[in-house]
């Protein structure tokens, strides 16, 4: 069985703690330099880049990890991810319309307690109520083919991708629905000499980070957490420890969707639209993240979601807009070539 | 007649501590158990034997409520547990080392003894740690490594010392010293007698029949699914063709 591995993982456990982070800076360092010097892009506008792939991972990161959490423990591959991700922004940029529709405030908000205050209570509307979400689709559509054959709850979820999806376009139509960008894009900027770097990238980043970090250390270090883990690796052991499958995996799918919540209000931010399609497309970049990372493998997940991100970043930045797709595809594919299982993910030699 | 019997209280000095009653369990067409009727009493090592496929497993399953019976009861301290899910049995005080050990590979052997405390105060769990580590000094060693990479007898310790992190009244061991060396054996066998002089009821399915009919107080015989003879672990032992089959006499 692939596990909820966080630190756990093979892969990080033969390589020292500070291997992942020097790595990742060391790419980040690396891809600054390819845009500068190789294809000769100006400093400011690499750097913005590295900022832009920065944000735009942690997006993808924080959706990917839903993916692979739920991968981890029932071995499904929830394809309504993506549009549990896509209801979390139009909760959002219903919640934002509406606040701001009642105090008479405009967009972007300059006052930046306000704004903070704004944004938290975003997060704190969308990700329970996205987490609720997808625990009822769990409760109702996927725990009554539990013990069904695999196929069956694929199938299903790709039905759940269709309802909500469907649901989305008969209430927002099927147009871009413009979403309140609070966040002040143009006129916030960290500025280094000549150049200048949104704050809202390193804020989306930080934000990222943080709730990243607050998964881990709860998967990582807590009775619950160990729960999760457990019941991935051997469920039948786990039950006979105490633990309560459907609790456990109603907890798993409420972590994954208030982490998809949460990258909706992000979403929102960073982009000021949805559609009822985002959780096809941006979805489909967070599930193929996911993958590239190791399925099933948290780290992997963070990993994987920057990876795409700064490909794509990339492909835009060398105006090949329309290519990005295809790019991380090729991506995908090349890593599949040579590590199956992901760049993470346990080889098939390595399952218990 | 006990009618004058209280019924409510201490349940556990009435009867024995474990009663399976005339049990059937299926694994969907296939009719494993086929009438097993099987008593512990509290403080007994009881150990059940039999050959490959007899139903050993299934039986402990069945107790652990891993499976349920399609008929007859399983009676714990006089309350019938017949159809009470595994992750709530824990909590009523049974334990039970699967087959196969059945550790949690990538957690650490930490986190694998304080996931058979699970059901319990993590704050109060120190003394049950150093009460197992007490008795498997090799886990104090190893306490940080992967529960993958320990070997196979120290994998096996881990698997009863988990058990026993529950604090359980009735321990379900299951195959403890599959693939042991004799010297390993020997050991796993008197760590079993002295958690069984610890207070703890234990019913012991073994490979090994000579050596847990040396450490059972009563033992049962199984074949395809139906009890064939029980009784004390001496006469047991001294049964024609229990020697024959299991303790390799002809
Ligand atoms: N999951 C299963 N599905 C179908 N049949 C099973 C399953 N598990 C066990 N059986 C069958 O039930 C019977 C009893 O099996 P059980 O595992 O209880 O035997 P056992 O006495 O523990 O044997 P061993 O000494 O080999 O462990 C066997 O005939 C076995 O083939
Ligand atoms: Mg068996």
């Amino acid at each position: 069985m692939t596990a909820i591995a966080t630190p756990a993982s093979p892969a990080s456990r033969r390589r020292p703690a500070w291997f992942l982070p020097v790595v990742s800076l060391g790419g980040v360092a690396a891809y600054y330099l390819l845009l500068r010097f190789v294809f000769g892009i100006g400093e400011g506008t690499a750097l913005q880049q590295v900022a832009n792939a920065l944000s735009t991972g942690a997006i993808y990161a924080l959706v990917a990890l839903g993916y692979t959490m739920v991968y981890g423990i029932i071995e499904l591959i929830n394809f309504a991810h993506g549009d549990v991700f896509m209801v979390g922004a139009f909760v959002s940029l219903f919640f934002l319309v509406q606040v701001l529709g009642n105090t008479g405030l405009t967009a972007p908000i300059t006052n930046l307690p306000v704004l903070l205050l704004l944004i938290g209570a975003a997060l704190l509307v969308t990700m329970p109520l996205i987490g609720l979400l997808n625990v009822g689709i769990e409760r109702f559509f996927y725990r009554p083919l539990r013990n069904a054959p695999r196929l069956a709850p694929l199938i299903t979820a790709i039905g759940v991708s269709f309802i909500l999806q469907n649901i989305a376009l008969v209430i927002a139509g099927s147009g871009d629905e413009s979403s309140p960008q609070i966040f002040p894009i143009r006129d916030w900027r960290l500025s280094i000499g000549e150049i200048t770097i949104p704050y809202l990238s390193l804020f989306v980043f930080a934000l990222a980070m943080v709730l990243m970090v607050l998964l881990q250390t709860f998967v990582g270090r807590t009775r619950l957490g160990r729960a999760m883990r457990s019941t991935a690796q051997d469920r039948e052991a786990a039950a006979l420890m105490g633990v309560d499958l459907n609790q456990t995996i109603a907890l798993t799918f409420l972590l994954g969707g208030a982490l998809a919540g949460a990258a909706g209000v992000v979403w929102g931010l960073t982009y000021g639209y949805v559609r009822s399609d985002l959780g096809f497309n941006a979805g489909l970049k967070a599930f193929t993240s996911a993958v590239l990372g190791g399925i099933g493998n948290i780290t992997g997940a963070v990993l994987g979601g920057f990876i795409i991100g700064f490909v794509e970043v990339f492909a835009t930045t060398l105006g090949q807009t329309r290519w990005s797709q295809f790019v991380v595809f090729v991506v995908l594919a090349l890593v599949l070539v040579f590590r199956p299982a992901g760049i993470l993910g346990q080889q098939v030699g390595e399952r218990a | 007649m006990t009618a004058t019997a209280p019924v409510a209280t201490a349940p556990a000095t009435r009867g024995p501590m474990l009663m399976l009653d005339d049990v059937h369990t299926y694994y969907g067409h296939i009719h494993a158990l086929q009438g097993v009727s099987i008593e512990v009493e509290q403080g007994e090592v009881v150990t059940l034997i039999g050959a490959n496929g007899a139903g050993k497993t299934t039986t402990l399953k069945t107790i652990s409520g891993l499976l349920h019976p399609r008929e007859g009861r399983v009676l714990f301290e006089g309350s019938d547990i017949s159809r009470t899910a595994a992750h709530h049995l824990v909590r009523t005080g049974i334990g039970h080392a699967p087959e196969g050990r059945r550790i949690f590979s990538r957690l650490s052997v930490e986190e694998n003894l304080q996931m058979g405390a699970f059901t319990r105060n993590q704050k109060e769990i120190g003394p049950e740690l150093e009460r197992v580590m007490t008795l498997f000094p090799r886990l104090r060693e190893r306490v940080n490594q992967q529960g993958g990479t320990l070997s196979g007898g120290e994998q096996q310790m881990l698997a009863i010392a988990r058990a026993l992190m529950s604090r359980p009244r009735l321990l379900l061991l299951d195959e403890p010293s599959l693939g042991l060396s004799p010297i390993l054996v020997q050991q796993i066998f008197s760590i079993i007698r002295e958690i069984n002089e610890q207070g703890t009821t234990i019913l012991l399915v073994e490979q090994n029949a000579q050596q847990a009919l040396n450490v059972a107080h009563r033992a049962y015989v199984l074949q395809t699914g139906h009890v064939v003879l029980a009784g004390s672990a001496a006469d047991v032992a001294s049964n024609e063709s229990v020697r024959k089959a299991y303790l390799g006499e002809d």
